[in-house]
């Protein structure tokens, strides 16, 4: 069984990132980029099953500007066999990658899809359930366990009251959450394997995709910021101060 | 045109989640339909039919909506689409499920997350952790929208909307509930809650997790909340996260305990009317947010606070 795993080069999740001072975007020249944490999550997932004799191969793909190379590589040294870059400088938004990703598996033909659950730069939460959307496939979103089995796949979903747990039959989309695993570190005799391996690049206009934005961003900004408040001296005094001051309890 | 709100209920009630929704869809402007899907949901519907701005309800009763799966709800959301100009849902974990598959089948873009409206096609939504508000315009003939609950005040009683069932779709069969661990508690829900006890890691262990908090809850009547590490080391269950990718929480009082605000958490609390933080490091950055700062062991101070409220 194949396995597609799409991962996205977003912001690194320690850096606070600054508005443009002109407000039309968010300013990412020389920031540390790095692959959406779910992705790498997603990633460990399919590398496990993998170990498991569960997957054959594992197709790691991204889409965007030709730094994602670096962001494929990284997939592939955690395990991925190969890579396939969708290479645009045109910002892409989740239906667009929908729409990519699901010319790309009607190629490869994969019987799951392992995505993240949430890209941290737009915070969308979309893709995965677009793609399952277009193909006519089941989903299972915010997975926190997957076991496949003859053809199905049994997924632990972290919902809002708790836990829930769904069966889908393959081919299907499964988008990763935090508690799914912990990602292992590359080390670097992976590193080096993974330079070697393959990585096609390919464009949106070969998989014939129409990627126009379909949402404009008018401006952005920060948003105000809390003040920093006073430190108490001790409980006698947080106790008065929320009944008097705050009149929170 | 109208718009279509979607509503989020176990079958037997609504959640509230469904109230800030309304508000929402509200401010776009235009008659408001609002679709139920269930099973056994006659109850449900009734109650959305008085809330008040609701013109129309309307009402899927099939055994295929008893747990509303994302391909069962997708498919009936978008044989109902038409003469909508939005579709509007809560950003909860179940219409962050179901509302992207409609949007893809509609082939339109969904708006996630709002927190904002600023007119019919404009909207606010954030971004990067909420570090960034992005204001962004849509040009899709159909809006679909998931709505961030803390940005918007809860819809009130006082509407008689009409009632009408409408066709169930064939179940798509694509998806089998095999069960649900739901959590248990006595407490408010963590996301309606006036008043939040969130715990980190800086308790240590599940055990005084409990022991610590739990009396602390009991005397201010909150709900219990916790860091994403304090959920990976297994003090609480996961529905307790509160986060950027957790649950986002806007109460009238957060008291963080043990936590060191990284961005992440700040993301799901920092729209909180007053945060109260306890931690023992000065420089944790949650004191750069909090409204009350009390530098101490929580092991100490804790139990001092819940004696002190009496
Ligand atoms: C993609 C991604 C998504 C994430 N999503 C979330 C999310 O939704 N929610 C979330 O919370 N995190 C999230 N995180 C994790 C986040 O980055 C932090 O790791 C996490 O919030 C830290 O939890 P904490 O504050 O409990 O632990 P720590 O950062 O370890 O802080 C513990 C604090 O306890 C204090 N302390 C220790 N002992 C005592 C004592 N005896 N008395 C008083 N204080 C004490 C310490 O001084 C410290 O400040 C996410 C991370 C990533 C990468
Ligand atoms: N440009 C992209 N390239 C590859 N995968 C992506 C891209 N954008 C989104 N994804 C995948 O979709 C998931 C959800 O992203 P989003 O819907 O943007 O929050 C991510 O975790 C990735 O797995």
């Amino acid at each position: 069984m194949k396995i597609l795993v799409p991962v996205k080069r977003v912001v690194d999740y320690n850096v606070k990132v600054r508005v443009k001072g002109d407000g039309t975007g968010v300013d990412i020249a020389n920031v540390k980029m790095s692959m959406n944490p779910f992705d790498e999550i997603a990633i460990e997932e399919a590398v496990r099953l993998k170990e498991a004799g569960i997957a054959t191969e594992i197709i790691a793909v991204s889409a965007g500007v030709a730094g994602c190379q670096e962001t494929l590589r990284t997939a592939m040294a955690i395990g991925a066999d190969r890579g396939i870059l969708i290479e645009t400088d045109i910002e892409l938004q989740p239906l667009a990658v929908a729409k990519l990703l699901k010319a790309v598996c009607e190629k490869e033909q994969p019987q799951l899809v392992l995505c993240g659950k949430q890209a941290i730069d737009d915070d969308a939460n979309q893709t995965g359930q677009m793609l399952a959307a277009l193909m006519g496939w089941p989903q299972a979103t915010f997975a926190s366990k997957v076991i496949i089995a003859g053809g199905m796949a049994t997924v632990t979903r972290e919902v809002d009251g708790g836990l829930e747990t769904i069966e889908i039959a393959l081919p299907a989309v499964v988008s990763a959450d935090l508690r799914l695993n912990e990602p292992r570190y590359a080390t670097l005799p992976n590193i080096m394997k993974a330079k070697k391996k393959p990585l096609d690049v390919i464009s949106p206009a070969t998989l014939d995709v129409d990627v126009t934005p379909r949402l404009k961003t008018l401006k952005v900004a920060e948003p105000a910021k809390r003040s920093a408040g006073v430190k108490v001296a001790n409980v006698a005094d947080l106790v008065a101060r929320l009944k008097n001051e705050a009149k929170v309890i | 045109m109208a718009i279509l709100v979607i509503a989020e209920h176990d079958n037997v009630s609504l959640k509230p989640a469904t109230l800030n929704a309304l508000t929402a869809a509200c401010k776009i402007g235009g008659e408001l339909h609002v679709l139920v899907a269930g099973s056994g949901c006659a109850e449900v519907a009734a109650a959305v039919a008085s809330l008040a701005g609701v013109a129309r309800v309307r009402v899927a009763d099939a055994a295929q909506y008893a747990d509303q799966s994302a391909e069962n709800m997708a498919a009936l959301v978008v044989a109902n689409a038409a003469g909508y100009s939005h579709i509007v849902c809560p950003a909860t974990t179940n219409g962050k499920n179901f509302m992207p598959r409609v949007a893809a089948l509609l082939d339109v873009a969904q708006i996630s997350d709002i927190v904002a409206v600023e007119s019919a096609d404009i909207f606010v939504r954030p971004i990067y952790a909420g570090n960034v508000l992005a204001t962004v315009q849509s040009a899709d003939v159909v809006k679909v929208i998931t709505v961030r609950t803390t940005a918007f005040e809860a819809a009130g009683e006082g509407g008689s909307a009409i009632i009408e069932a409408l066709t169930a779709i064939a179940d798509t069969g694509k998806s089998r509930l095999l069960g649900r661990e739901l959590t248990k508690s006595g407490r408010p829900e963590l996301t309606a809650a006036r008043v939040i006890v969130s715990g980190g890691r800086g308790l240590g262990n599940g055990e005084s997790y409990h022991k610590l908090l739990e009396p602390l809850a009991d005397k201010l009547n909150a709900a219990l909340g916790a860091s994403r590490a304090a959920v990976d080391a297994g003090f609480v269950p996961n529905d307790y996260q509160v986060g950027q990718t957790g649950k986002i929480v806007a109460p009238q009082l957060y008291i963080a305990i043990g936590i060191s605000g990284a961005i992440q958490h700040l993301a799901g609390m920092k729209d909180s009317k007053v945060i109260v933080a306890i931690n023992k490091d000065p420089e944790a950055p949650i004191f750069q947010v909090a409204d009350y700062g009390l530098v101490g062991d929580l092991f100490e101070v804790v139990p001092a606070l819940v004696a002190a409220l009496g």
